[in-house]
């Protein structure tokens, strides 16, 4: 027996040690999404491989810099022209911008969206990968010390990268977008189709579950769609590649992520989402008829007449200013003082029918001239002068 | 030079030191996670199973290659979010075989060297293949051109690698 022993002893050790793996991945296996069985062993090997990695990190970016920043200066100067040029382009750009996004958040609060803010971030660097073409993983040089947490975003300034997996105490490990076990809720930026974003084992995008009975059509955008719960909504992906019918009722969609997974360097982990119901910019409550006179047509001014002589076209219709304005003064709190003019309807159908007075003499003027009747209190907010901004609505 | 049969008082046995024993499958494992950051084609290279094949052949010890393999089979599983003990398994059997044909062949010329690599990452990549298939219901798919490829390529990196582990080995 014991020849037998001493004889296929290596082989003996060998099944042994076999079977106490195919054991230990078992149990994995059974327990998913539990980490803890190995934490221990992925701690040692992480915090054996990342000093290295961090130090020669460092090295990296203190020679890069040198170089980058003290020699190598090539070009610099009509790099700063073109900056310049596009800085001013931009704040045109941005201008625009945000006349469009203050009218979004209007009519979001009118009809209670809420939005998702991101409204913290973490900056790191990538550090390393996890070494495996199975494994679609890279780490990152922040960790629990942070403030990184499990299932957070990361992302970068162009779109989205991948979520936390493991966090260590300086390190964390981040599951790529392009992994076959990931996951991210995604909608189609013009077609506004739904659909889960995988990855595939050869590391390539795919959008599942959009209907083959619908056109998708190459190049279109695709964003995040908040669904996860783990991505805020309206972040680049990347774009259609290929829409093709599928073997099952869905269609095959390829994606092109908009950065490139495996030549990251920077990225931002997103600590903390703000979900809050928009507010518009202005102080005071926006109303449907507030938006809707805005972009009513004015009236040209009319030459003046002699007092109580003809009528001006707001006397035409003298119902609708008095039906307007009732309410907004009736609102209004006991002793508190009246509505501003500018956001009440009455402001805002007097803005449809009356010229805008040019100044605080012509306000009575004009206001006898609308034939809006004027009673002592609830008159006052209506001949009130137009200012534009919000903050200088305060009543006299 | 051809692949010749010796015998067992024959052949060679090396040993490393314990700094190059524990610091050379690290700078291997360190590697494989950090260059493919940089140089993306260099996904393709498994420089911890070369490693393993390495120190299995030289050694010629077969509990020696078993445990070396599984050790860093298991430390590059611990740097992956799958489940600890894909590379752990392979690497093992690897580890083993290598040492079981280092003790029986002369591995010592770069020809022998070569095809043994080549051998040994089909093998490898079969176990891994299994496994994953098997046991943790991945998706992969295989692609005996791709792993040919990829085998004649770490064939060519373990040449150099094994040139140069023969500077630190010392005579047994």
């Amino acid at each position: 027996m014991e020849s037998v022993l001493g004889r296929y002893r290596n082989l003996i050790v060998l099944v042994g040690v076999l079977f106490a793996q195919v054991l230990g991945l078992a149990v994995q296996v059974k327990r998913t999404n539990d980490i803890e069985s190995t934490r221990l062993i992925r701690v040692w090997a992480v915090g054996a491989v990342a000093p290295f990695e961090k130090m020669l990190l460092w090295v990296q970016t203190t020679t890069g810099g040198v170089w980058h920043n003290y020699f190598y200066l090539r070009g610099v100067r009509a790099e700063n022209r073109a900056l310049k040029q596009e800085i001013e382009r931009m704040r045109l750009e941005q201008v625009r911008m945000t006349q469009d996004a203050d009218q979004a958040r209007r009519l979001q609060s009118l009809l209670a969206f809420k939005e998702q803010f991101i409204s913290q971030t973490v900056a790191a660097q990538v550090i390393g990968s996890s070494g495996s073409e199975q494994s679609r993983a890279v780490y990152i040089d922040k960790g629990e010390n942070a403030g990184i947490r499990p299932d957070m975003a990361v992302i970068t300034a162009d779109g989205i990268v991948g979520k936390v997996l493991h966090v260590y105490r300086s390190t964390a490990l981040v599951l790529l977008i392009n992994d076959q076990t990931s996951g991210v809720g995604a909608i189609l930026e013009k077609s506004r189709l739904q659909g889960i974003l995988r990855g595939t084992p050869a590391g390539e995008i795919v959008l599942e579950k959009v209907m083959s009975d619908e056109t998708v059509p190459v190049g279109e955008l695709v964003l995040t769609s908040g669904g996860d719960r783990i991505f805020p909504k309206g972040l680049p992906v990347g774009r259609v590649t290929r829409a093709s019918p599928g073997s099952d009722l869905f269609l095959n969609i390829r994606v092109k992520p908009a950065i490139s997974l495996s030549r990251l360097e920077e990225v931002l982990v997103v600590t903390k989402i703000d979900e809050r119901q928009a507010e518009p910019e202005r102080s005071g409550t926006a109303r449907a008829a507030d938006i809707l006179a805005e972009r009513l047509p004015t009236v040209p001014p009319k030459p003046e007449t002699a007092a109580g002589g003809a009528t001006s076209p707001g006397a035409s219709a003298p119902s609708t200013p008095d039906s307007s304005a009732k309410p907004a003064a009736d609102a209004r709190p006991k002793g508190s003082p009246p509505a501003p003019a500018t956001n009440g309807p009455a402001a805002a159908v007097r803005k449809a029918v009356m010229p805008a007075p040019s100044s605080a003499s012509d306000i009575p003027k004009a206001a006898a001239t609308s034939g809006v009747k004027t009673s002592p209190k609830p008159a006052k907010p209506v001949v009130e002068p137009e200012p534009q901004p919000a903050a200088q609505d305060a009543p006299q | 030079m051809a692949i010749t049969y010796t015998s067992g008082e024959q052949v060679e046995v090396y040993r490393f030191s314990i700094p190059a024993t524990i610091l050379i499958p690290l700078a291997a494992i360190f590697l494989q996670a950090w260059l493919p950051l940089k140089l993306h084609f260099f996904s393709v290279f498994d420089l911890p199973l070369l490693v393993t094949i390495g120190f299995a052949t030289a050694r010629r010890s077969q509990l020696a290659g078993l445990f070396t393999g599984g050790l860093i089979g298991l430390l590059q599983d611990a740097l992956t979010h799958q489940p600890i003990g894909l590379y752990g398994i392979s690497k093992t059997v690897v580890g083993f075989g290598a040492s079981s044909l280092g003790i029986k062949l002369d591995v010592e010329n770069a020809g022998a060297r070569f095809l043994l690599t080549i051998a040994f990452y089909v093998v490898h990549e079969i176990i891994y293949f299994t496994i994953a298939r098997g046991l943790v219901s991945l998706h992969m798919e295989w692609s005996w051109s791709r792993e040919l490829l990829s085998g004649l390529a770490n064939a060519f990196l373990g040449v150099l690698l094994y040139a140069l582990m023969d500077r630190v080995k010392q005579r047994n």
